[in-house]
């Protein structure tokens, strides 16, 4: 099936490591953190730099977040003046792990202690999980396809791949796409703790062998994607490719993955298959690497799995050991953070690694950042970057900067 | 925190109170501004019932406000209702 090509012409994001997409790449590639006290927070975001009082009031931390990493995205793609299409031709998906959970505890309180009759009227637009993705369509008139994708932990590669599909069928030219979340209220915390997903020690180290879990964190993350012939002909910079896109299910248990890494690994497999890139012209791999011990061992499998000898030649690097796990924006973080890094030609560091643990044997860039090898394709860096989440979906991008 | 004080201008800077929390400035909360310019909503109207509600026992029902259309209007229409 012959399909249009999706250009990246725009990247934003929000996160522990502050505001901006450059600010994350070049924060990351220094090995700093904006992990403290156990926690991922995005301080340096100010929701009323991005939106009015009126805005403020009526939306979540989630959906600001997504307002402040579009705003980014669009700017950079030169869209200030407006989308460069028919309205109906650019299209919204952002994905979220969870949504408006704050809202949704503060409203039960209040629900419980005051009764029906206080409960807000914008709790439940406040709450749900397709907010960002209104709000962001309304801010910028966007009047194409529109939803969420939740799919825990891979929702933002999610939302980006179909998003990818939505470019590549021709349903769209254009699509502001991504993923967000702020889940650190308490309800949250103390749920993922109770699973012993989160570390108890506070600290994100993946693929290390004392790893303990993962550390929340929250953020978003968000690029625009316009079919290539239509950003060539409005002469767009182009800062990247999606190449391909994979997306598989374990089938196997609520939150543990599949030993072995054989869903993971096959979703590695489509997104490379449909790019047309061999293992061998991988430059770059962006883990999922969220620091639990099940995680960490399970990817590295499924790395070795889907790309053969090959994966210990390559460099694997986490986003998560200085951010934490942003949970469903994750996976749009680290994919604007993948595209800087290879437009860069550079791995970032896994941070906090030191351990090395029994068969966690790959190059997962301990320490600084290094830079790329050459591969078999030296006119682009190729990476991909990985997502997984509780449910056993398993979703892959393969990208180019 | 309930008030027995319910004269108007009490009733009035409560209310300029709680609209403006929705987003508007304050200055232009006037007697004669309609909600459509002050950009609050039929959302926003339900979040000032309840503060009235909450403040002095008033109760209302979602269509008490279909057709007010400037602050004036439901300032009266909440005055109306005192006990």
């Amino acid at each position: 099936m012959s399909t249009r090509r999706v250009a990246i012409t725009g990247v934003g994001a929000v996160s522990p490591l502050g505001v901006g997409a450059r600010t994350l790449h070049e924060r990351w590639g220094a090995g700093c953190s904006g992990i403290e006290d156990g926690l991922g927070r995005a301080d340096e975001f100010d929701p009323h730099d991005v939106v009015s009082k009126k805005e403020a009031h009526r939306t979540e931390r989630f959906t600001q977040l997504a307002i402040g990493a579009a705003a980014e995205a669009i700017e950079d793609a030169g869209w200030s003046g407006g989308p460069p299409y028919e309205p109906d031709r650019v299209g919204c998906v952002v994905g979220t792990g969870i949504g408006g959970i704050s809202t949704i505890e503060d409203q039960i309180q209040t629900l419980t202690e005051r009764g029906p009759k206080a409960v807000s009227p914008f709790g439940v637009p406040m709450m749900m999980p397709n907010a960002a993705a209104g709000a962001i369509a309304m801010r910028y008139g966007l009047t194409g396809p529109n939803w969420c994708v939740a799919s825990a932990c891979a929702a933002g590669a999610h939302a980006i791949g179909s998003a990818v599909r939505l470019v590549q069928s021709g349903e769209v030219d254009a699509i502001v796409t991504g993923g967000t979340e702020s889940c650190l209220a308490p309800v949250a915390v103390a749920g993922f703790a109770r699973m012993a997903a989160t570390s108890q020690l506070g600290i994100s180290r993946p693929f290390d062998a004392r790893r303990d879990g993962f550390v929340l964190g929250e953020g978003a993350g968000v690029m625009v994607l316009e079919a290539i012939e239509c950003a060539e002909a409005r002469g767009a910079e182009i800062l990247g490719e999606v190449l391909g896109y994979g997306a598989t299910a374990d089938a196997f248990h609520l939150t543990a993955p599949e030993p072995g890494g054989g869903g993971a690994a096959r979703a590695i497999s489509l997104a490379l298959s449909e790019a047309g890139v061999d293992p061998t012209d991988l430059h770059y791999v962006n883990a999922h690497g969220t620091s639990t011990p099940l995680n960490d061992r399970a990817e590295t499998d499924a790395l070795k799995l889907a790309l053969g000898d090959h994966a210990k030649r390559i460099p694997v690097s986490s986003l998560k050991s200085a951010t934490g796990h942003l949970l469903g924006a994750g996976g749009a973080v680290e994919a604007v953070a993948t595209v800087l890094a290879l437009r860069d030609r550079v791995a970032p560091p896994t941070l906090n690694w030191g351990e090395p643990e029994e068969g966690l044997d790959l190059d997962y860039v301990p320490g600084s950042a290094k830079p790329l090898p050459d591969g078999s394709s030296a006119s682009r860096a190729i990476g991909i970057s990985n997502s997984f989440g509780f449910g056993g979906h398993n979703a892959v991008l393969c990208l180019a900067g | 925190m309930a008030t027995t004080d319910t004269s108007p201008q009490v009733v009035e800077g409560i209310l300029v109170e709680a609209i403006a929390r929705l987003g508007p400035d304050p200055a232009s909360i006037t007697r004669d501004a309609t909600f459509e310019d002050l950009d609050v909503d039929s959302l926003d109207l339900v979040e000032v019932a309840q503060v009235v509600e909450e403040r002095w026992g008033i109760e209302f029902d979602p269509q008490d406000f279909t057709n007010v259309k400037t602050f004036g209007e439901a300032l009266d229409l909440v005055l109306a209702r005192m006990p």
